[in-house]
């Protein structure tokens, strides 16, 4: 396989790891005006994710770093294209990784409905510009023959990106739920599960809408597979939230995010920004890549330290893994 | 305005707030990190209570130390797309090592940390910081080694089929001669930065703090402290003067303009202030130690230091009329000179006050004494700010010094901007993230204050063997 290829494939996994794990911290964000009743559940909602929020976040910046040493020109050319849409993402999550470490540091209850409402408007932005940015990509934009992007902020939010925005925020929504159906005990699971099994329909209509759509523009039959099995799994997550098994449906909401975003990939391969003016004005895997030598050196770096990294991340979940509830909460 | 200089500017304010956190971070993991081995080794309970207390102030920090981080990695493709496409094969590289290698460990284990009191042993506990510690330690080297290849490209090609700088050796790269001088001198300064803010707290809690038992326990630390900032200090001034030498080597501009000096000369002296106009060109009255700027750039009192005006004919010859030159235009060459020479020495003035003071309240603090006095109280309070500014001041003289060029030789700044981001847009930007940082300064400083008052916890007492095994206790940390 070509060393452009298994980096198409490497950025793609590095977003699908984003999405299935920031996802469920999303959807906490989003939660928590919702499924908490008081403080002390607030608390219970938030320290769910205490430990493992920033590390999600990382896949973020790996997957960011990771596309300019790889592919420079489409860091370049999607970074400045999409610059209003990324500043907001930016400025959501900088309130919201600042909410959950101060939220705490002051007892007083203005202090913290205020970093609340940072967390789930941090928490709502990002979760749907991604999916607004991922409908943009696939579906192509604007560029000119210097690859640069040359339409407008207003292009970028066209219906069939809005309802990619919406498919992100449903399904990462959902995902929340379900994490914290598995994650806390007694009443706010129960709660939990219940919003997640009626929230589980909604998913699978905008989800199945989004990914009919892309089926039927693309006609990509790999493409396809992924979508369909992402289906299979949306649609056993919410099965499995009727049944009450937490596990299980945890694991299919996140299967579910990671094979449509890899659907979304392979549709977009060899592409990696295709230009809606016209076809040889897109960026792909070739024209937008570094050198031979320089993804020769990176696949080195990745080989050797991607598994340690997946090692003490998994870890972290292990010795995080107890239930929580009110009673774990100290006054 | 154009958006290049509305984008330069937000280059600068963002970094340089940015680079406010990162250094407390640096040196307080350490620190910290130090601590809590000390309290594993000897069962001391004040050592303990030091690394919750520090741990705290530590971690309010580190939180804009990591979100403000985020817009760095988007910042070069956002603002500086021509700059991105033009490097990247070189320079992405590294940005990409940082991700993998250090901000998965610093947030997994500092995660760790934070939550982990009750769930962890205490040895394993003590090494979760400590690898938060390493993972800034990484941090630092990669990120610096994108600098040092902007200040001294190596390791490369520049092919002009793809019009873009290619990488063809990354060991060169990573060990550029300007990093292995860089990485010291930053990392030392880190810790100067971390142990002057420790000594500061200290001396507050030592002599104002409401808990007179508590006193050997701010001693204790007030001491520690002073410590790893004298040897860091000594570290930083050792690593800043190899640094001197490498640079008056590969950016000869810079050095000449840390002086501003204009002409040539052998034993050149170095100013320590000059009164006249601004750019040094014409001088009223100057203290200067005579032949000091010839060591500090040769090694010997004697050297030859090169001129501004011949150096900007030297580089005019060498970059003015190469026709190939795409990413370039032929200029004068010299950065602006009355902010090299202010800001260097103000780096170095600054760094060395902390330094001073530091040893000062490490000997009016020797058995059992406490200086007071509303001078002594201003001087440590203002100690933790000297090293902050010394180093925003540090990077603004080699980031101004390096001007024109983004890439030095290769790409100058105004070339390296995001040519289809209107001005509009960057304004909106750097409007946001200006309001947006300003506020957190005030929040995050009212936060520091409020704890550093509220003072070392006491210890709570441990559980009893019920409590501890009970499914549904109080977890020992949750936000």
């Amino acid at each position: 396989m070509e060393l452009t290829t298994v980096w198409f494939a490497l950025i793609a996994v590095l977003w699908m790891g984003y999405f299935a794990l920031e996802g469920f911290d999303f959807g906490v964000g989003m939660l928590l005006p919702v499924l908490a009743k008081n403080d002390t559940e607030r608390r219970v909602l938030i320290n769910t994710i205490g430990p493992v929020w920033d590390g999600n976040e990382v896949w973020l910046l790996v997957a960011g770093g990771a596309t300019f040493a790889a592919f420079p020109e489409w860091y370049a050319t999607l970074f400045s294209g999409f610059y209003l849409p990324l500043l907001i993402i930016l400025v959501a999550l900088i309130v919201r990784g600042v909410a959950f470490e101060y939220r705490g540091k002051r007892d007083d209850d203005r202090w913290r409905r205020r970093w609340d409402r940072c967390i789930f408007a941090g928490s709502l932005l990002p979760a749907i510009l991604w999916g607004v940015a991922f409908g943009n990509i696939v579906r192509g934009v604007r560029l000119d023959a210097h690859h640069e992007y040359v339409g407008t902020f207003f292009d970028l939010l066209n219906p069939y990106a809005i309802v990619g925005g919406l498919t992100t925020l449903t399904l990462f929504v959902l995902h929340g739920a379900v994490f914290l159906a598995l994650k806390t005990a007694g009443d706010m699971r129960q709660r939990a599960g219940v919003l997640a099994a009626r929230l589980a329909p909604a998913a699978i209509v905008v989800a199945g809408a989004f990914l009919a759509w892309t089926a039927v523009t693309h006609r990509d039959a790999i493409g396809l597979v992924f979508f369909v099995a992402a289906a299979f799994c949306l649609g056993s997550a919410a099965m499995a939230t009727r049944l009450r098994r937490e596990g299980w449906a945890f694991l299919a909401t996140g299967a579910t995010l990671v094979l449509a975003v890899f659907g979304l990939f392979v549709t977009l391969f060899p592409d990696v920004m295709p230009s809606t003016i016209a076809a040889g004005n897109s960026l792909t895997v070739h024209n937008a890549s570094s050198t031979p030598y320089t993804l020769k050196v990176m696949t080195w770096v990745a080989v050797f330290f991607t598994p340690l990294v997946l090692l003490y991340q998994g870890w972290t979940y292990w010795v995080f893994r107890k239930r929580l509830s009110v009673e774990n909460i100290p006054a | 305005m154009d958006p290049t200089d509305i984008a330069r500017w937000q280059f600068a304010i963002i970094t340089v707030y940015h680079f406010l956190f990162v250094p407390l971070t640096i040196g307080l993991s350490a620190i910290v990190a130090g601590y809590e081995t000390a309290w594993v080794r000897t069962r001391d309970e004040r050592w303990l209570r030091l690394t919750k207390f520090f741990g705290k102030l530590f971690l309010i920090n580190f939180a804009l130390g990591v979100v403000t981080g985020i817009v760095q990695e988007f910042q070069f493709g956002m603002n500086w797309s021509d700059y991105s496409r033009f490097v990247g094969d070189v320079f992405g590289a590294p940005l990409a090592v940082e991700g993998l290698l250090a901000f998965f460990l610093e947030s997994t284990f500092l995660g760790l940390w934070i939550f982990g009191w009750d769930r962890l042993s205490p040895r394993l506990h003590a090494s979760c910081i400590w690898l938060v510690h390493l993972g800034t330690l990484f941090s630092a080297y990669f990120i610096l080694a994108a600098n040092s290849w902007m200040q001294n490209p190596v390791g490369y090609t520049y092919n002009p089929a793809t019009g873009r700088a290619e990488m063809n050796d990354f060991a060169a790269v990573l060990f550029n001669k300007v990093q292995l001088v860089t990485f010291p001198h930053v990392v030392l300064s880190a810790y100067l930065t971390g142990a002057a803010f420790v000594v500061a707290v200290s001396f507050w809690q030592l002599t104002r703090g409401r808990r007179p038992e508590d006193r050997s326990l701010y001693r204790l630390a007030l001491r520690s402290g002073a410590v790893v900032a004298l040897v860091s200090a000594l570290g930083v001034a050792v690593s800043g003067d190899f640094q001197g030498k490498v640079m008056t080597e590969v950016q000869p501009m810079k050095m000449a303009a840390a002086e501003a000096l204009y002409d040539g000369e052998d034993s050149a002296g170095f100013s320590l202030l000059t009164i006249g106009s601004l750019d040094g060109s014409e001088e009223k009255f100057a203290i200067k130690v005579p032949g000091l700027l010839s060591f500090l750039a040769t090694g010997s009192t004697t050297g030859h230091v090169e001129g501004i005006n011949e150096l900007r004919e030297q580089y005019q010859q060498t970059y003015g009329q190469d026709p190939g030159a795409a990413y370039y235009s032929p200029g004068d060459y010299t950065p602006p000179i009355a902010v090299t020479y202010w800001t260097f020495r103000l780096m170095i003035g600054l760094g060395l006050v902390a330094a001073l003071l530091a040893g000062w309240l490490l000997w009016a603090t020797r058995r059992e004494r406490v200086p007071r006095g509303r001078t002594v109280m201003a001087a440590a309070l203002a100690l933790p700010l000297l090293p902050l500014l010394a180093n925003s001041f540090g990077w603004i003289f080699t980031e101004v010094g390096r001007q024109p060029w983004a890439v030095f030789g290769l790409m100058t700044t105004e070339h390296g901007v995001s040519p289809g981001v209107s001005t509009g847009e960057v304004l909106t930007s750097l409007t946001a993230y200006t309001l947006l940082y300003g506020l957190l300064a005030v929040v995050e400083v009212r936060l520091l204050l409020t704890y550093i008052h509220r003072g070392a916890d006491e210890l709570p007492d441990p559980p009893t063997d019920d409590e501890a095994s009970d499914p549904d206790k109080p977890l020992a940390f949750a936000y």
